[in-house]
C-alpha cells in the first residue's frame, strides 16, 4: 500500500503541491492527469524519492519514502539509456545490488518480457524509440520492484508505437502486478490504463477529481463509456468550454 | 588500354590513394625544379636528397639516437602533464567548490604563452632533461585540463538521476557513468596535449640540445644543410602521426559506443565506397 499524505511542495514562490492525499492500493494502477505544470511530475519524483516534500510524507508498506529504494522502479519520459552499455548491461545496471552471477539470467529473463531478446548485445543508438522505452522499462521492473512510477512514459513516441506500448504495458504488469503509478497529459492514455484516474489542477498543484474506471480489460479507444469519462475529464480540465457540463453519475 | 587506366583508377580509389595524387606531383615538381637549378640546391635540395640525408644519418649511427631520446622527452613529458591535468581536470569538474578555487589561477597561467617559461624552467632546472620535459608537460597540460573537466561537467545530468534511482552513488556513480561518459572528451584531451607535446619537444630542443630530432633541426641551420632539416621535419611528422593513431586506436575500443558524427561518417564512407567505382565504369 502505498500513501501519500498530506503532500506539499514548495519552490521558491510557487506551490507545486498543495494538501495531496492519496492511497494506492497494492497492485492498482493510478493515472494521474492534468495540464503542464499541475505537478503531477513532481508528485511522481517525490514518490521516487528524487525530491523530498516540503511537508507531509510518503509512505510505502509502512515505511517512510527518505530517497531512492529498489522496492520503486522509475520509468522517464525518455529512455535514458547508457550509450556505451548493450541493451542487457543497460538492464543489469539495475541489479547492482544483486550477486553478479543473478544478474545476466535475470537481464535476460526481463528483456524477454518486453521482446528485445534479439537486441540484447545492441547498442541503444540502434534501438528505435519504442525499442529503446521498452528496455527502458525492462530496467525499471528487472529487480521487480512493488511501484512502478512512470513519467509520461509514451509520450515521445508516435501514435502507434504508443498504443503498441499501451497493451505491451498491461501485459507487462499482469506478470508481477505492481503498483503502477504514471502520469501523463494524454487522458485516452489514462483510461485505457487505469484502475483509477486522478485528475490534477495547477496553481496550486491540487486533486481536483478521481474516477474509477470499472471497465473489463482489454479497453477499446473507441469504445463509448471511454469517450464519456474523456468528456467529463476534459471539463474538469477546462479544455470543453462549450456546451453545457457532462452529465454524469461519479 | 582505358579499361586498363580505368582499372588503375579504381584500385587507387579503393586503396584511399586519391589523396596521394597531389603530393605526388609537388614531390616530381620539386625534384625536377633543384635537379634543373631554377632552386638552388644548397637552400632547397630535392627529394632524393633529402633521402640521402636520412640514409648517412642512419648509416652514421647517430639517428636512432636522436629519435630515441626525443621520443623518450615526448614521453615523459606528456604522462607528467596528462597525470596533473587528469587529477587537476577531475577535481575541478566534479566539484564546484574546487573549480572556483583552482580554475581561475589555472585560466590565468593558460593565457601564458608556454614559450615564456623556458627561461624561468632553465634557470630553475638545468639546462639538460628535466626543464625540457616540464615545458613538454606544461603544453600536454591544457587540453587534458580542460576536456577532463568539461568531459566531467557536460555529463547528461538525466544519467545520472537513472543513477541515483538505482541507487548509485560516490565511487560507483564515478566508474559507472562519469567515467564513461567522460571518455570521448578526455580522448579528445588526450589527443591534442600528445600534439602540443610534440610542438613542444621542438622548442624544448631548440634551447640547447646536443641529441634529438630538434637538434638536428638546428644543427643543419648552423652548418648549412638544409637536407637535414628537411629530414628531421619529415621525421616529426612521421612520429607525431604514428602517435597519433597509436593513441586513437587504443582510445577506440573505449569511445566505439559513441553515436558521434566522426562514427557515423566513418559507417558512411565504408557504406558508400562502392558507389564512386560504379560512377566510374
Amino acid at each position: 500500500m502505498l500513501q501519500i499524505r498530506r503532500l506539499f511542495k514548495q519552490f521558491d514562490d510557487l506551490t507545486a503541491l498543495a494538501d495531496i492525499d492519496l492511497a494506492i492500493d497494492r497492485g492498482e494502477i493510478v493515472g494521474i492527469v492534468g495540464t503542464s505544470g499541475c505537478g503531477k511530475s513532481t508528485l511522481l519524483r517525490i514518490v521516487a524519492g528524487l525530491e523530498a516534500p516540503s511537508l507531509g510524507s510518503v509512505v510505502l508498506d509502512g515505511v517512510a519514502v527518505a530517497g531512492p529504494r529498489p522496492e520503486v522502479g522509475l520509468v522517464f519520459q525518455e529512455p535514458r539509456l547508457m550509450p556505451w552499455l548493450d541493451v542487457r548491461a543497460n538492464v543489469e545496471f539495475a541489479l547492482a545490488r544483486r550477486p553478479r552471477a543473478q544478474r545476466r539470467p535475470l537481464a535476460d529473463a526481463a528483456l524477454a518480457r518486453v521482446g528485445l531478446t534479439a537486441f540484447a548485445d545492441a547498442l541503444p543508438q540502434l534501438l528505435s524509440g519504442g525499442m529503446a522505452q521498452r528496455a527502458a522499462i525492462a530496467r525499471a521492473l528487472v529487480a521487480r520492484p512493488a511501484v512502478l512510477l512512470l513519467d509520461e512514459p509514451f509520450s515521445a513516441l508516435d501514435a502507434f508505437t504508443r498504443f503498441d506500448l499501451q497493451d505491451h504495458l498491461l501485459e507487462i504488469w499482469r506478470a508481477d502486478e505492481p503498483t503502477m503509478l504514471f502520469v501523463t497529459h494524454d487522458i485516452e492514455e489514462a483510461l485505457v490504463l487505469s484502475d483509477r484516474v486522478v485528475v490534477m489542477r495547477a496553481k496550486p498543484g491540487r486533486v481536483y477529481a478521481q474516477y474509477r474506471i470499472e471497465l473489463p480489460r482489454p479497453r477499446r479507444r473507441t469504445e463509448a463509456p471511454l469517450q464519456s469519462w474523456k468528456e467529463r475529464i476534459l471539463w474538469d480540465l477546462d479544455l470543453a468550454k462549450k456546451g453545457p457540463e457532462p452529465e454524469f453519475a461519479i | 588500354m582505358t579499361e586498363a587506366i580505368a582499372r588503375i583508377g579504381r584500385l587507387a580509389l579503393r586503396r584511399g590513394a586519391l589523396g596521394l595524387v597531389v603530393p605526388a606531383l609537388l614531390l616530381a615538381l620539386w625534384e625536377t625544379l633543384s635537379r634543373s637549378g631554377a632552386a638552388p640546391p644548397n637552400l632547397l635540395p630535392p627529394p632524393s636528397g633529402v633521402l640521402r640525408a636520412l640514409r648517412d644519418l642512419w648509416v652514421s649511427g647517430e639517428l636512432p639516437g636522436h629519435i630515441a631520446i626525443t621520443l623518450l622527452r615526448v614521453l615523459l613529458g606528456f604522462l607528467l602533464g596528462t597525470a596533473a591535468a587528469t587529477v587537476l581536470g577531475a577535481a575541478t569538474g566534479y566539484s564546484a567548490l574546487w573549480r572556483r578555487i583552482l580554475d581561475p589561477l589555472l585560466q590565468a597561467l593558460r593565457s601564458i604563452p608556454s614559450i615564456a617559461w623556458v627561461p624561468l624552467f632553465v634557470l630553475w632546472l638545468g639546462i639538460f632533461e628535466a626543464s625540457k620535459v616540464t615545458l613538454i608537460g606544461v603544453g600536454a597540460f591544457f587540453p587534458v585540463y580542460l576536456n577532463t573537466m568539461a568531459g566531467i561537467q557536460q555529463v547528461d545530468r538525466k544519467l545520472v538521476e537513472v543513477a541515483r534511482v538505482h541507487g548509485y552513488g560516490g565511487v560507483g556513480l564515478v566508474r559507472r557513468v562519469l567515467l564513461p561518459a567522460m571518455l570521448p572528451a578526455y580522448v579528445t584531451g588526450l589527443r591534442g596535449g600528445l600534439g602540443l607535446a610534440w610542438m613542444f619537444v621542438v622548442a624544448a630542443e631548440f634551447m640547447g640540445a646536443s641529441e634529438g630530432l630538434g637538434f638536428l633541426l638546428i644543427d643543419g641551420q648552423q652548418t648549412g644543410r638544409p637536407a637535414n632539416i628537411i629530414a628531421a621535419i619529415l621525421l616529426f611528422a612521421v612520429f607525431g602521426k604514428l602517435s597519433d593513431v597509436a593513441l586513437a586506436r587504443t582510445a577506440r575500443r573505449f569511445v566505439a559506443w559513441q553515436d558521434s558524427f566522426e562514427n557515423a561518417e566513418e559507417k558512411k564512407a565504408n557504406a558508400a565506397n562502392p558507389a564512386p567505382l560504379q560512377a566510374i565504369r
